[in-house]
């Protein structure tokens, strides 16, 4: 037996064929992709978490710093005030996205295209902006402040308006999805048997989304629970645990307590994420079952008592940024309401003029270039390259870390990391390069899955076929995969442009005064007082995102049109 | 070994504890064409996939052509293969897909240009090289992929349950011109299926397996009719497994009758198995009267070109099914609860330990 499975000059022959050449390429380029990964967010997550434990002199105190922590009455008010926040918000966003992402996919509505478009339109903008436009519109000087009837708008009914505004199409596209899903068959039988429209809603739509909506809370309740623009414009007086980082670390340069924080924050976020992928995996599972798409009928009560319900909808989120548009022209609210571009003349503000926007749009072409392809490689090792199992499960959790981490605690523990005295990479801290990385690092799972899925939807035996032909893999890749993925390819593209250009929370730690970035800008003008010029530069990046949105439709129908024209191919 | 084109020697393929291959040994001759049949989950894929070097084996060698190629990896190996899925390129057209691996090999334009339209005609779609996969059928696509993986004319063929994914008129059309395929082109050709009537009709030698070992390996008339084991006989056609007393040297005892069998069976006197096919029971004997056993009709069912029936034997818990003509049917007047005289002729009976 032993002679069987060791036959003489077996390990010696198994090790060669390991480290051949035909195998040293994939191992070696998985090293360097688990050696990025590990640089771009375990080490720099790791350095936080030592810093917590630390005093100011970098002695070790074990949890000393969260004895502090917990002494502290104020500190210790945020985190009931960020989960107060964040489950208000998510109870409104996932009810109202419900309402609407039924009428979108189970309705004939009319005017469901326009809706559509409408809905996306915060996407486009960075949180700040409709926080600001609360402010024009229910602040001090605010057009509609009677509507508050006395309350005030700088706090938690501030935080709650503008976040749920923000979390809104995030938690519309999950929902929009789920409901697309849904089987036909099953709506048929229930009609067979004479149920009642609501009763089928109850026993048939909602088990159906089921995972959906669970998906959709806790993705709506991790953006609210960590964003920061919309508490640091609006939030007054109220504390919430991403503006106590920024405070503690900012404001007091109490590092340590800013770490400790980051930790705090870091438990719902990985509850909410942990709940997220078993969610996930359910629905997958649930997915497989073949099903008839379902073909809805024109119904006038239903598709006319949704047009009723989503019209505030519509008119909210074209009021609110159609207040921030009129708020960033009017010369100089609220006495002099002549339309100028003078809020548009950044140069002559702090926060990095025009400069700024630059700054911005480089550091988004960097990160959509850079992190397409890099996390395309990332994903291809893990998907397509035989064996190697531990390592490419290895790259696969790694993947999953940032969805988990808050950009504050990202950018926080990128302090730590990169600006330590000792390490080699000092060099790129203040420079656009750690913007970049940090960014990529930061919105890395969402690209990973969506490439991850792109590539699992392809033959399996692609690499075997080559092989056999005697073609390389990565001729292969170049000819077949990367063009079968391209439409994926340019989404994820998209998705991180538009973040890099609207992201605050982890570059507002990073950015020096060479790489002064808009969104930032827009954070820092509004801090000083010039909100306009604040509200102006919001509406730039929203018109930018939405003027890249349009290239990119062009370009996918453009290379659809062109390359790709076996996919329409089917007859 | 000198004759044989692929030899596999003592191969062992382990998953963690499971055992998937066990020490398998196989010869193929130069322009054979070989079926692994075996149930699924019986190793032919992973058999297959040693061979193509898509797999690293745990022990065990392979030689190609008299070169040792164990542990080559797969683009250093010879062979074409062809997969379930087709794994035809969607975004190439038919034309580039087959001159894929041609592309590679510092072939000229005009040549690979000729022998992809070559290709073409020989798979019998000569105008379909501008066109993509998803504007063809599967039958069209099943062909496309053997074009490609022929088209580097490679030593070895090796197909992976090439027909399964199709219905069941292509699959019949289709496994005649697979074959004739590799008779012209004389290329040494392995195809893995689970469909025993593939495998008996397209194979000039079937390896059956079953647990990840080689149960047997012959020819469809001897893998029929001549089936090494219990298993072989039951995976391949259908057997009637009766139980039975050997009473001595090819002497078997069924119920209350004693029959005579062929000798090449077990040793020893004791329980063991009586095995016959359905059409291998008569209704009409010539002389020997000395394997008679009379039963009893407890069914019939029309099948179209013969009937089959269900009879009980005295003494027998498990019924015995015959297959008899129509013809048998009418003239001999066969109809449920008849008592008929069987002759099981001894030649047919085959025993297996119990
Ligand atoms: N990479 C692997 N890791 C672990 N187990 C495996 C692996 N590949 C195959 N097996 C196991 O080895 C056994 C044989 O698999 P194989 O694919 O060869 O079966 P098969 O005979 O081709 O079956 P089928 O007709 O279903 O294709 C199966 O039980 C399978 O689960
Ligand atoms: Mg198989």
């Amino acid at each position: 037996m032993d002679t069987l499975l060791n036959p003489p000059g077996f390990l010696a022959k198994k090790r060669a064929r390991l480290l051949g050449i035909d195998c040293s390429l994939p191992i070696l380029c998985l090293l360097v992709a688990i050696a990025m990964l590990a640089i771009a967010l375990v080490l720099p997550l790791y350095s936080l978490l030592s810093k917590s434990l630390e005093d100011r002199h970098g002695q070790f105190v074990g949890l000393a710093n969260f004895r502090a922590y917990v002494a502290d009455p104020s500190l210790m008010h945020s985190i009931t005030n960020s989960l107060w926040v964040a489950s208000l918000t998510t109870l409104i966003v996932v009810s109202l996205a419900l309402m609407t992402a039924f009428a979108l996919t189970r309705s004939r509505m009319p005017g469901r295209g326009l809706l559509k478009v409408l809905v996306m339109g915060p996407i486009f903008a960075p949180s700040l902006l409709p926080a600001i436009s609360m402010v024009y519109l229910f602040g001090n000087q605010g057009v509609l402040k009677d509507l508050l009837m006395g309350h005030s708008i700088y706090g938690p009914i501030g935080i709650v308006v503008s976040m749920s505004f923000w979390c809104f199409p995030h938690a519309v596209m999950i929902l929009c999805t789920a409901l697309e899903n849904s089987d036909a068959r099953l709506y048929e039988s229930a009609r067979a048997l004479r149920t009642s429209p609501l009763r089928a809603f109850m026993t048939v739509t909602l088990p159906s989304i089921k995972y959906g909506l669970i998906s959709a809370a806790f993705v709506v309740f991790t953006l609210a629970i960590t964003d920061f623009g919309a508490p640091k414009v609006i939030g007054g007086q109220y504390n919430v645990l991403a503006t106590d980082i920024y405070k503690q670390v900012i404001g007091l340069q109490n590092f340590q307590m800013g770490s400790v924080v980051s930790v705090i924050l870091l438990l719902p976020a990985v509850l909410a994420f942990a709940v997220d992928r078993w969610v996930q995996r359910r629905q997958v599972a649930l997915l497989t079952a073949r099903a008839e798409p379902l073909r809805v009928k024109p119904h006038r009560a239903r598709d006319w008592s949704l047009l009723l319900l989503c019209t505030p909808v519509a008119v909210v989120i074209l009021g609110v940024l159609g207040m921030a548009v009129y708020a960033s022209l009017v010369t100089f609210w609220p006495y002099n309401l002549d339309l100028s571009f003078n809020n548009y003349r950044f140069d002559l503000m702090d926060g990095g003029g025009w400069g700024a926007y630059f700054n911005s749009l480089q550091m988004a072409g960097w990160t959509a270039v850079i992190g397409t392809l890099v996390i395309f490689a990332n994903a291809y090792l893990v998907e397509k390259v035989p064996g190697l199992g531990p390592l490419r499960t290895l790259v696969h959790l790694m993947a999953m870390v940032p969805l988990a981490v808050p950009g504050m605690v990202l950018g926080l523990s990128y302090i730590f990391f990169f600006n330590e005295p000792g390490n080699p990479l000092n060099g790129i801290y203040g420079t656009l390069a750690i913007l970049v990385l940090c960014t990529i690092a930061h919105y890395y799972t969402v690209c990973h899955l969506t490439l991850v899925t792109a590539l699992k939807q392809i033959d399996g035996e692609f690499e075997a076929v080559s092989a056999s032909l005697k073609v390389p893999f990565y001729v292969t890749c170049w000819r077949v995969t990367l063009p079968v993925c391209l439409p994926a390819l340019l989404e994820v593209a998209l998705y991180l442009f538009v973040n890099a250009l609207n992201t605050v929370s982890a570059v507002v730690f990073l950015y020096s005064s060479q790489t002064a970035l808009a969104s930032v800008a827009v954070l820092n003008m509004d801090d000083a007082g010039d909100i306009a010029p604040a509200a102006a530069m919001g509406v730039v990046l929203m018109l930018t995102c939405i003027g890249v949105k349009g290239l990119h439709w062009g370009l996918s129908r453009l290379l659809l049109g062109r390359s790709q024209c076996w996919r329409q191919a089917r007859a | 070994m000198s004759e044989s084109y692929l030899s596999i020697r003592r191969l062992h393929q382990v998953f963690g504890d499971f055992v998937a291959l066990r020490d398998i040994s196989l010869d193929i001759r130069e322009g054979e064409f070989v079926c692994f049949l075996g149930p699924s989950g019986c190793g032919k894929t992973t058999l297959l996939r040693a061979v193509a070097g898509l797999q690293l084996q745990t022990g065990g060698d392979i030689f190609q052509a008299g070169q040792r190629i164990s542990w080559l990896p797969p683009e250093q190996r010879d062979f074409g293969i062809v997969f379930q899925s087709y794994a035809l390129f969607p975004n190439l057209n038919v034309a580039d897909n087959i001159a894929y691996g041609l592309r590679n090999r510092r072939t000229g334009r005009s040549e690979v240009r000729a022998r992809v339209a070559e290709l073409l005609e020989l798979i019998g779609l000569p105008d379909a090289g501008k066109k993509y996969p998803s504007q063809l059928s599967g039958g069209q696509q099943q062909r496309v992929a053997l074009a490609r993986a022929i088209a580097t004319r490679p030593g070895l063929l090796l197909l992976d349950e090439p027909l399964s994914a199709l219905d069941a008129r292509v699959r019949v059309h289709l496994r005649h011109e697979i074959k004739e395929l590799q008779r012209r082109l004389g290329v040494t050709t392995i195809m893995v299926t689970h469909d025993q009537e593939e495998a008996l009709a397209m194979a000039d030698r079937i390896v059956v397996m079953n647990h990840g070992c080689i149960e047997q390996v012959g020819t469809p008339q001897q893998i029929y009719a001549e089936p090494a084991s219990a298993f072989v006989a039951s995976f391949v056609g259908t057997m009637n497994f009766l139980p039975a007393i050997r009473i001595g040297e090819g002497r078997v005892r069924i119920g209350e009758r004693t029959l005579n069998c062929r000798t090449l069976s077990p040793h020893g006197n004791g329980e063991v198995r009586v095995a016959i096919r359905p059409e291998d029971v008569r209704t009409r004997y010539n002389g020997d009267a000395s394997n008679l056993i009379s039963a009893r009709v407890r069914g019939l069912e029309f099948l179209g070109a013969f009937v089959r029936s269900e009879l009980e034997i005295d003494g027998v818990d498990e019924p015995l099914v015959a297959d008899f003509s129509a013809n048998d049917v009418r003239d001999l007047g066969i109809e449920a609860g008849n008592v008929l005289n069987l002759d099981l002729p001894a030649q047919r009976l085959h025993l297996f330990e119990h």
